[in-house]
């Protein structure tokens, strides 16, 4: 599926971020081809939300460079980011509680569908942007309650909806920040089954702590470890790589990669 | 402040009361002066609390809506009544090159300081906004050739087209109303449209509004200016409505009338900011006639609408009507 010497979609030069005396970003270089679905793992604190957030623009990083698509965005903001087709998702769930579900990935639409400084007309009664909303709902099981509160739907629904959020952007890069946090057995499976159908639609990159969704998924895994990269390659070079699985993968080898369902997830 | 977190777990009715409520409202106030009949002091006096209800409906568009709680809000009022002012103190006293200039004036004056205010968020754009608003009130004030702080005073009112239309108490009282309606149906058409959804997300989750591709800060600005307008609007007819301009109309005083107004009546549904300055206005109007110290009375009651009513008293009778049906 992805071709190792095509031009990657979004390329990471020697990042580095610190607060304070703490480095969270150490020298990061990493790239995702065309297609890719990249993983990046490791424990707690290791600076794996602090990366995403300087990939998308909430974080300046304190130096170093990030490509997308071969365009320089280090000093971009946000929006502008997002306005290239760069979508992510956040680890703590973040949506208009207020909204509807189908408003919420409608906006999501409006924001890449033509100016949105129309100042007259109901935004909420526009086809145009219902429809590709409705088909991101149905594709992440929402379909039914499009109607619904984002603020009333289930954690598990909340997580689904942030999905769909970022798929409406039609992006060219997916950044997902542990899509699967806090959800249930069933949802996991679920989320897991869907993203395997995104697969190769969409370049991502995905953090998260659920191993047998990262092995079952990533083509790549690059692992992250107090702000450094200590490997990064195909899951079962990564798998059997010494020091990942002195500093990482330790515990879950022991008892191999079918993990405790009943087990608390963080 | 209680009650501007508050805004959103407020019970609502659903569409119908936003439906109905207005429509109420607007015939009530459309039959006021058959119902009075000749009091013109009367008709005056409504047709002054519908030009302060223009202005709570525009602030009630970005608190309600955009939680950008303005504390300076009075400066526009003033910024419209001053333009008129002016302009009739060197003999312009024509409403169409009056109205425009006064709305144009107070954008300008929203565009230059929202700039600045909507980079600060919370408390210190309610800092920043009450200090936009003071430098407007001691411009005013210094303003030696059109009587600082003595106000002017206008000796013509403007006319339509020549035609001395605000002379006649009830015709004035008809345009108050015919631009407060114009001004309701603008927010409320504005809010539902694609500008107002985004500026409705960015009250919500600016994080989220950005990561999809949106930067808040241009609608807030926006919506800033519209709303800006709007006090011009109200500025410019206060102005024709005394026959007098000073820069009293811009103390921080009546910007915090002009925020009880919205918070009181219920915030985020504009036509209870209408509600809100009907109700604090006839307050006012009535506990004066006891005691110069009404405000000692109306204190009281503003901190129980914050504490047991989040939403105002449409939230109030929201409730009511709700518990009703229940029954």
């Amino acid at each position: 599926m992805t071709d190792p010497a095509a031009e990657p979609v979004l390329r990471i030069e020697h990042l580095r971020k610190n607060f304070g005396a703490l480095i969270v970003t150490d020298d990061v270089t990493l790239g995702v081809r065309p297609g890719e679905l990249h993983a990046i793992i490791g424990p707690n604190g290791a600076g794996k939300t602090t990366l995403i957030n300087q990939i998308s623009g909430f974080l300046a990083p304190e130096s170093g460079r990030i490509l997308f698509n071969g365009r320089d965005i280090t000093a971009l903001p946000v929006h502008a980011r997002a306005g290239l087709g760069l979508a992510r998702s956040f680890q703590i769930t973040s949506i208009l509680p207020g909204f509807t579900a189908l408003e919420n990935v409608a906006l999501a639409v409006q924001a890449h569908a033509g100016s949105s400084f129309r100042f007259f007309g109901r935004a909420n009664a526009e086809l145009g942007l219902n429809d590709p909303a409705r088909a991101a709902l149905q594709k992440v099981g929402l379909g039914e309650r499009e109607g619904v509160p984002a603020g009333a739907l289930s954690h598990g629904e909340k997580r689904a909806l942030e999905l769909a959020i970022a798929l409406a952007m039609t992006p060219k890069l997916l950044l997902l920040d542990e899509p699967m946090a806090g959800t249930g057995p069933e949802e996991t499976d679920r989320l897991i089954a869907l993203l395997g159908k995104l697969k190769g639609r969409f370049s991502m990159i995905l953090v998260e702590h659920d191993m047998t969704a990262v092995f079952a998924l990533a083509d790549r895994i690059s692992v992250l470890i107090y702000g450094r990269i200590l490997a990064s390659g195909a899951p079962e070079t990564v798998r059997r790589d010494p020091a990942v699985v002195a500093a990482y993968l330790g515990d879950e080898m022991e008892q191999p990669l079918v993990p405790d369902r009943d087990a608390p997830r963080c | 402040m209680a009650a501007l977190d508050n805004a959103e777990t407020v019970p609502r009715l659903g569409a119908s009361s936003d439906t109905i409520l207005p429509v109420l409202l607007f015939t009530g106030l459309a039959l006021l002066p058959a119902a009075i009949g000749g009091e013109t002091y009367l008709i005056d006096r409504f047709m002054r609390i519908m030009v302060f209800a223009i202005a709570a409906v525009g602030l009630d568009l970005i608190v309600g809506y955009g939680a950008l709680i303005s504390f300076g809000h009075a400066a526009f009022i003033g910024i419209g009544a001053y333009a008129a002012g002016i302009l009739a103190a060197h003999g312009i006293n024509e409403a169409v090159i009056a109205l425009p200039v006064a709305l144009a004036a107070s954008t300008l004056f929203a565009l230059l300081t929202g700039i600045v205010s909507l980079r600060t968020k919370g408390v210190y754009f309610i800092m920043i906004t009450l200090a936009f608003g003071q430098m407007a009130f001691f411009t005013a004030s210094s303003l030696a050739p059109y009587g600082g702080d003595d106000g002017l005073t206008i000796h013509m009112r403007d006319t339509v087209f020549g035609y001395p239309v605000l002379e006649n108490a009830r015709a004035f009282y008809y345009v108050a109303l015919g631009c407060l309606l114009a001004s309701y149906l603008l927010c409320r058409t504005l809010v539902a449209s694609r500008f107002g959804r985004v500026f409705r997300g960015a009250r919500e989750n600016p994080a989220r509004m950005a990561s999809i591709g949106f930067d808040p800060y241009r609608f807030q600005l926006v919506a800033y200016m519209v709303s800006g307008a709007l006090g011009g609007l109200a500025g410019f007819l206060l102005a024709n409505a005394t026959d007098f301009v000073s820069p009293a109309y811009m103390s921080w005083q009546r910007s915090g009338d002009l925020l009880i107004m919205v918070i009181f009546g219920g915030m985020g549904r504009l036509y209870g900011a209408i509600i809100g300055a009907l109700v604090y206005l006839v307050a006012e109007d009535m506990l004066a006639q006891y005691t110069e110290h009404w405000r000692m009375l109306f204190g009281p009651l503003l901190v129980a609408v914050a504490v047991f009513a989040p939403g105002g008293l449409i939230g109030v009778a929201e409730r009511l009507a709700r518990s009703r049906r229940r029954d």
